[in-house]
């Protein structure tokens, strides 16, 4: 049994450490926006966890490649570690988007591009993790799980193409807004500095996680070598 | 040493050759079957034919919602008849061990996707063909628009594409014929958004240039996902 890495441990405090500083930031550092008013603060968790969630679908694809390659166990835990975190950061990001636009936009939800491929999203690695609960072959399971991960990850930039040729209301931020964006405001430089920190520290924790993850299939896969030596 | 040369060129063909005679081999294999069968096509246009049948009373096709929604309800049978065929073709090679004797002959894997493709493709343009008079009749609009029949045309490719790849997974899954519409319809949503707009279009007389960036994604998604389903195959079927 090999014990936790140190380096891991330190992560961990780091991960904790900055995760409180950040949500002191976006309290108490960032100044309040002045039309939006305190609810704008979700923002800066929410883009970061969207773009988390982009991050882990994007590792699971390459994961993905990597396995059909290689075709070495670990990358196909690490493509599913990558789904698993990625799914519960895009929720994160839809639920805190939900939360701003029901002031902001006044409903929870519309159907505007970036909602709509968020949505697909999700349900496309839905569809994944149902994929390999069906196949009870591993090998099998790492292939196919592999060949959707890729295929589902180069349909999201189509499907978000094919939702923006309809009219968005939904503010860009960073970048050139549309007009009719609704809920769009300029960033101050604490606001900035908030944000970039935010992103900072999300894309700490999904580092964290995603080892602690993989570990822990690695260490699923030993007791499962070691069940079935006992039993045989 | 002259006298070989000919020899070796005819126990080696030249591989594009074999490809093609491969693919065209499968997709022969498929339309005969089908041809003393019957049982794919007829269940697709039965099924078809259902479902406009139920969107007749769902959304009361009336003369003024007609003219606006027909391409949607055209597009949504498209896709459940299409994924009823997908996966009774792949799982007719799994259920009589076809595919292990496919696999078997030793041609290229990706003739075999491509011969499977192909013939799902012809399934799918024969539904096609049969419900676009059919819903004309019924519902007295005239859908023999060349540029819908393009839409069609590049939609079906898009779709057959991808669902061919899935299939031929879902059909390896315990869950089986249950897992190939959730596995394909999130994929494919950009073909159906693209296709829906389009055909609309097309239908309502609508300006080329408010059309053509709906068919240059249908395209893009056709070349795209035609080649990853072309390149990732072989570990699909890989045993």
């Amino acid at each position: 049994m090999e014990s936790k890495p140190r380096l891991l441990t330190i992560l961990d405090i780091a991960t904790i450490v900055m995760l409180v500083i950040a949500t002191g930031m976006v309290f108490l550092y960032a100044p309040m926006e002045a039309v939006m008013g305190n609810v704008q603060r979700v923002f800066y968790f929410h883009v970061a966890a969207g773009w988390v969630g982009m991050l882990g679908f994007l590792v699971a694809a390459i994961a993905g490649i990597v396995y059909l390659r290689t075709g070495r166990r670990e990358w196909d835990i690490a493509s599913l570690s990558a789904v698993e975190i990625g799914m519960v950061f895009a929720f994160i990001n839809v639920v805190t988007g939900a939360i701003w636009a029901r002031p902001i936009w006044n409903t929870w939800w519309t159907w505007d591009p970036r909602l709509t491929t968020a949505t697909i999203m999700l349900l496309i690695y839905a569809a994944y993790l149902l994929l390999r609960q069906g196949i009870e072959d591993p090998d099998r399971r790492a292939r196919f799980g592999a060949v959707y991960a890729i295929v589902g990850f180069l349909s999201v930039p189509l499907t978000f193409f094919s939702a923006r040729l309809f009219r968005t209301i939904h503010p860009v931020v960073i970048g050139s807004n549309q007009p009719g964006a609704e809920g769009a405001f300029d960033m101050t430089p604490l606001m900035l500095q908030t944000f970039m920190f935010s992103l900072l520290t999300f894309s700490i924790i999904f580092v964290d996680l995603l080892w602690h993850r993989i570990r822990l299939g690695k260490l699923a896969d030993k007791v499962e070598q070691m069940k079935l030596k006992v039993m045989g | 040493m002259k006298g070989d040369i000919p020899l070796v060129r005819s126990a080696r063909p030249a591989p594009v050759s074999g490809f093609l005679r491969a693919m065209s081999a499968v997709v022969w294999k498929d339309l005969a079957a089908e041809l003393r069968s019957r049982e794919l096509l007829s269940s697709m246009l039965v099924f078809a034919l259902l479902v406009i049948l139920i969107f007749n009373f769902a959304l009361e096709l009336d003369t003024k919602t007609r003219s606006t929604v027909t391409s949607g309800v055209l597009w949504v049978t498209f896709a459940f008849a299409g994924t009823l065929g997908l996966n009774r073709s792949m799982a007719m090679e799994k259920d009589r061990g076809c595919l292990d004797g496919l696999l078997l002959a030793p041609v290229d894997r990706s003739a075999i996707y491509f011969g499977k493709a192909i013939g799902n493709l012809i399934f799918m343009f024969i539904v096609e063909i049969i419900v676009l008079p059919v819903y004309s009749v019924l519902y007295n609009t005239n859908l023999f628009h060349p540029g819908l029949l393009l839409v069609i045309l590049l939609g079906s490719i898009g779709y057959v594409a991808v669902g061919t790849l899935l299939s031929s997974m879902a059909v390896q899954t315990r869950t089986r014929d249950v897992l190939l519409p959730i596995l394909l319809f999130p994929v494919a949503i950009p073909v159906f958004i693209a296709a829906v707009k389009a055909s609309s279009g097309f239908l309502q007389g609508t300006e080329m240039a408010e059309i053509q960036p709906w068919l240059t994604l249908l395209i893009t998604y056709d070349v795209i996902f035609t080649s990853v389903a072309f390149m990732v195959f072989d570990y699909v079927v890989e045993e």
